[in-house]
């Protein structure tokens, strides 16, 4: 069960093929990313909800298993691994054989860059923008507060700037990395789901169309399909 | 085979974050200087290499990449793989997910401090203490995961370097020219641990190359 023929990898001990955990539920964005590739690959899997009002992601038993006290965390037999992003990797590693999109592009020298470069602008520029656009006009609201409009408006503008570079890369193929869908355009579904359901977001995106264009692509997917619903409180 | 380009100043901790790198996993390269007082990291030829007019860009024959942590890990898979494990799948992981702390926890606590300490001052503002302060806070709490994480393996992702603990030389060697180099004598194993990677020739390099010019 290990042994999947014409596999390259080595494995260390024995990796186990019951259901894997994710400690975390859909709504939250980090959550929702890993859950884009688990659907993905078809891989089977449980949700643990970590009850955050209660200060269970401070318990000893969740620091245990992020010891960031944050969601996700990822339960593989023995192995537990924390950060979304490190997760969704290990997750499109261990399933290369049903990843048909090759989501990282392992094995290209080149192109695995290009999808690593676009990642790290997802988490680095377009999601803090997102972010704090998001706490402002969820986070601070449902807490009794006023949205700092000021912090919205420079989050829009750093949006619409990291957006009119999308806007040109996406006129000379059809997804960031290159002609064919990757992880680096997954990874930016949760927030952007989120985005657009905000007044900010559809105006935005509506300055560009082919950025408009990506995402509806993106939610052609059925993976995609499935965890927005999951992130809305739906089953999928 | 043409060595190499990394495009960007040597005062960016992001430009020297793959000079650690690109030392350790012994590639061949050369480091092309941009004047930003010029604007040229907004220039056509820049944007041609950084669509986000940023440095680092990495050039290698006809490939252009940017964002430092992909310039690090496609360094290490042409020069070193064995700094990243991609052969096996735990090892990997683990250094994925140390790699993503040192972005997500460790720099983002550590930016700002290095801001308000060395930029401001260089772009004649002032020092914003209260921010200062908080980063501090935060970065405390981040030391102590790693004081504990440490206690259990040699480094990051396991008793192998690799890519992740890399990744903080560059950083860290800001830290030391701020005031706040002392955060770290309260965790004996992230001090023995940074001990150890500046010894490293590749962190001596950076080291070097960050000195401001007398």
């Amino acid at each position: 069960m290990n042994d999947q023929p014409g596999r390259a990898q080595k494995q260390s001990g024995l990796i186990s093929m019951s259901p894997v955990k994710v400690f975390g539920s859909a709504p939250f964005t980090n959550v929702a990313r890993v859950l884009l590739c688990l659907e993905e690959v078809g891989a089977e899997y449980e949700i643990v909800d970590v009850d955050f009002h209660a200060r269970e992601h401070k318990s000893p038993d969740h620091l245990a298993r992020n010891p960031f006290g944050q969601v996700p965390a990822f339960q593989d037999g023995d192995l537990m691994l924390f950060e979304s992003r490190a997760i969704c990797r290990y997750i499109l590693r261990k399933h290369r054989s049903t990843d048909g999109a090759n989501l990282l592009r392992e094995g290209n020298l080149a192109e695995s860059a290009v999808v690593d470069a676009w990642l790290d602008v997802e988490a680095l520029q377009y999601d803090p923008a997102m972010h704090a656009v998001f706490v402002q006009h969820r986070v601070v609201t449902a807490l009794g507060g006023e949205p700092d409009e000021r912090v919205i408006a420079e989050s829009v503008a750093r949006l619409r700037e990291t957006l009119d570079v999308y806007e040109a890369r996406l006129t000379t193929r059809g997804y960031l990395a290159g002609d064919e869908v990757s992880l680096a355009d997954l990874s930016h579904v949760p927030y952007t789901r989120y985005l657009l359901e905000m007044p900010y977001g559809p105006p935005v995106f509506g300055e560009f169309p082919r950025v408009t264009a990506w995402w509806e692509r993106l939610l052609a997917r059925p993976a995609v399909r499935k965890v927005v619903s999951m992130m809305g409180g739906g089953s999928g | 085979m043409a060595p190499m380009k990394l495009y960007g100043a040597t005062l960016s901790w992001n430009v020297t974050r793959c000079v650690a790198v690109l030392e350790e996993a012994g590639a061949e390269y050369e480091i092309v200087p941009l004047d930003f007082s010029t604007g040229e990291h907004k220039s056509p030829e820049h944007l041609a290499r950084n669509p986000f007019g940023q440095v680092p860009a990495l050039q290698d024959g006809d490939l252009y990449l940017w964002e430092s942590r992909a310039i690090c890990k496609y360094v290490c898979r042409k020069n070193k793989p064995e700094l990243l494990k991609e052969g096996d799948l735990k090892e990997s992981a683990l250094v994925d997910v140390w790699l993503e702390v040192e972005a997500n926890q460790y720099t983002s606590a550590l930016t700002p401090i290095l801001f308000q300490c060395l930029i401001r001052p260089m772009l004649g503002g002032a020092t914003d203490q209260k921010v200062v302060e908080e980063n501090l806070e935060k970065l405390k709490k981040v030391l102590e995961v790693y004081e504990a994480r440490l206690t259990k393996s040699k480094y990051l992702a396991g008793d192998y370097i690799s890519v992740a603990d890399l990744s903080h030389v560059s950083v860290t060697l800001c830290l030391a020219a701020t005031p706040y180099a002392s955060v770290f004598d309260a965790y004996p194993h992230v001090k023995a641990w940074w001990t150890d990677l500046m010894a490293r020739p590749s962190a001596q390099k950076v080291a070097a190359l960050m000195k401001p010019p007398s």
